[in-house]
């Protein structure tokens, strides 16, 4: 399959870029509003490459064979939404912990509980804060597009081998259900990643001692060692793998900062706002873990002020306030429930917050 | 371990012998399989564990698969037991062993697989698990060590704990009135269509160490020719959490244990399947 244009949804075009990054295998668990990437998978992934694609009987069953095939050395994948994400965090700080790599994609509906199948960006702190128990981190990526959802499967892929370590696709359920042109990359063979031999369960050769998946280091100064390599592992991530967009930024006077589907939205307010003669751009944080702390602050001697705008009671906002250090005034706008902000309201909100602000 | 107390053991032992003649006169010698590493055991005196997993490497070297083999263990008194085994081993997090060797099944098909799981692990908090792998008919070993208690937590109550048995959290005896009647687990998976073998041993003596031999190399055998699923139970002891010595607890476990987890196979492939 060549690179090609399509007019996809969301979900189905993830599933569609799983298969041609070369993905081994998929297990998951239906939920809405992501259920179309198993369909999909099950439908297209066996016939085209092969790929392994099982439903499994819960969330927690997946998360844990997503464990093992990931423990195997193999390009593993699933996909769910908040609730079932929620059911997954043992797994996925079991995986942190052995250092398994494989991508996880959460299209994130509105909570807390059984909430809404609505969007929603609720759950930020439990993909960057933690999560599950313990000290880890995910590489976090925040697609505002379908286009972005398409391209962070082979991203997420190649940064998952890259540093050994579980990586998550925050998007949320209007981006995984609506339609869009994007482009398709070209299928890349399904094949085994150079070096896992070193570390993977695959059949012990002669030629090397046994390899061990574990996340259990009973004696405190052995766990220690691995929280500190982990820790380390973290540092080296956030020195080389920030990704951010800035929008309208050159001459901005005023800043929305926006993650996901909301940044599109902000992207508009901000254009209607130069039109009344405010010059606002919108900075927009691709990777939430890295967070671009520096790049934020940078921008605190050109601007007044900031509006943090998410579909959350106000998760992200806490990292930009720690970015800017109360050099300039950080406020903040949210809709919850799986209401989504329209670029009418946020200007109303940069009106409100920052017109009459001295220079 | 006092001197009568030794002397009485292999009374024990001498009796169970001659009565089950279970001598072959075969002459071998017994040494350490190559897949059981030099790592002293942590398991208590008296312990099932240990022989369980010496019965997997020897199966492992006979069928000559060390290189093929990978093991997932659970969290329970076994969850050190890849630092008995020389293969590649995945530790599972409690109740998910099953689902691990799921995953790594699927990816590696042209492997053997098997998990190692106590009671805690595979009828309490991963029953799930447990049964939708057995129903899927993975073409995978599982190993269940049923010793009717929960080992490394420090003797509470197991789902296989006996009607009116004691654990630190049944103090006067399991009430099945209020905790529910001991879980048969081994006889619900039998009735899956997806288990292709399912039987029910123990290693309280060295005839039945030899069956449980049999059982876990039937297991690799009818994995290698892709028959599905296959489940080995074996009844065990725990000497520590039953505050017994191993040989009133083995004594107990015939006594007992036996009664309500017979022994002997539940399902075996029909004779043309053989």
């Amino acid at each position: 399959m060549k690179k090609e244009l399509k007019l996809m949804k969301g979900n189905e075009a993830m599933a569609e870029a799983a298969i041609r990054a070369g993905a081994d295998a998929y297990f998951g668990y239906p939920i809405t509003p992501q259920s179309e990437v198993l369909e999909y998978l099950t439908n297209f992934a066996y016939q085209k490459t092969g790929m392994v694609i099982l439903q499994a009987e819960s969330e927690i069953a997946a998360i844990n064979m997503i464990y093992g095939a990931a423990g195997a050395g193999k390009k593993v994948m699933t996909s769910s939404s908040s609730p079932g994400i929620s059911l997954m965090q043992e797994g996925i700080s079991y995986i942190a912990c052995a250092e398994l790599p494989c991508l996880l994609v959460n299209v994130v509906r509105g909570g807390p509980g059984l909430g809404t199948i609505q969007p929603s960006q609720g759950d930020y702190y439990q993909s960057v804060k933690g999560g599950g128990h313990g000290d880890y981190k995910m590489i976090v990526l925040a697609p505002s597009t379908v286009q972005e959802m398409v391209d962070y499967v082979k991203l997420g892929f190649d940064l998952a081998f890259k540093w050994r370590n579980p990586v998550m696709m925050l998007t949320d359920g209007a981006l995984g259900q609506m339609m869009e042109k994007v482009e398709l990359f070209e299928q890349l063979p399904r094949e085994t990643v150079n070096g896992i031999e070193k570390w993977a369960t695959i059949g012990k050769t002669k030629d090397r001692e046994r390899n061990v998946i574990t996340s259990l280091h009973i004696q405190p100064d052995k766990m220690e060692e691995i929280n500190l390599h982990l820790q380390a592992k973290y540092k080296k991530i956030e020195e080389e793998e920030i990704r951010f967009e800035e929008f309208a930024m050159e001459d901005a006077e005023y800043m929305i900062t926006a993650f996901g589907l909301v940044a599109r939205i902000c992207q508009k307010a901000a254009m209607l706002a130069r039109e009344k003669g405010f010059k606002v751009g919108v900075f927009r944080p691709q990777t939430l873990f890295p967070f671009p702390y520096k790049q934020i602050d940078s921008y605190t001697k050109q601007i007044k002020g900031i509006l943090d705008v998410e579909m959350n009671a106000g998760q992200m906002v806490e990292d930009i306030r720690l970015a800017v250090n109360g050099k300039v005034p950080v406020e903040f706008h949210g809709r919850m429930g799986g209401v989504v902000p329209s670029p009418e309201e946020i200007l109303e909100k940069i009106e409100e917050k920052f017109v009459g602000v001295p220079a | 371990m006092n001197e009568k107390r030794m002397i009485e053991e292999e009374k024990h032992y001498e009796e169970v012998i001659a009565e089950e003649s279970i001598c072959i006169n075969d002459n071998l010698v017994y040494e350490k399989p190559d897949t059981l590493l030099d790592t002293p055991m942590h398991y208590c005196p008296g312990c099932g564990h240990g022989v369980a997993h010496r019965l997997i490497a020897e199966a492992i070297d006979e069928l000559d698969i060390q290189e093929d083999t990978i093991g997932v263990a659970p969290v329970g008194c076994s969850v050190f037991a890849y630092n008995y085994l020389n293969i590649d081993m995945s530790e599972a997090a409690h109740g998910r062993a099953s689902a691990v060797a799921t995953g790594i099944k699927r990816v590696l098909p042209e492997k053997y697989v098997f998990s190692y799981q106590g009671d805690g692990d595979l009828a309490a908090i991963g029953t799930g698990e447990t049964l939708h792998t057995c129903n899927r008919g993975e073409n995978i070993l599982i190993v269940f060590i049923n010793n009717g208690i929960y080992g490394m937590t420090g003797g509470q109550m197991a789902p296989t704990t006996l009607e009116g048995m004691k654990s630190t959290t049944t103090p006067f005896g399991r009430d099945v009135k209020i905790m529910g009647n001991p879980l048969k687990i081994t006889e619900l998976i039998a009735q899956l269509p997806g288990v292709y073998y399912c039987t029910r041993v123990a290693v309280n003596n060295p005839k039945n160490v030899r069956r449980a031999k049999k059982a876990i190399l039937n297991g690799f055998q009818y994995q290698k020719r892709e028959k599905g699923l296959s489940f080995v139970e074996i009844v065990s002891n725990c000497p520590s959490n039953w505050k017994m010595t191993p040989v009133e607890s083995n004594k107990w476990m015939e006594e007992n244990m036996f009664s309500f987890y017979p022994l002997g196979d539940l399902k075996v492939p029909e004779k043309e399947d053989e």
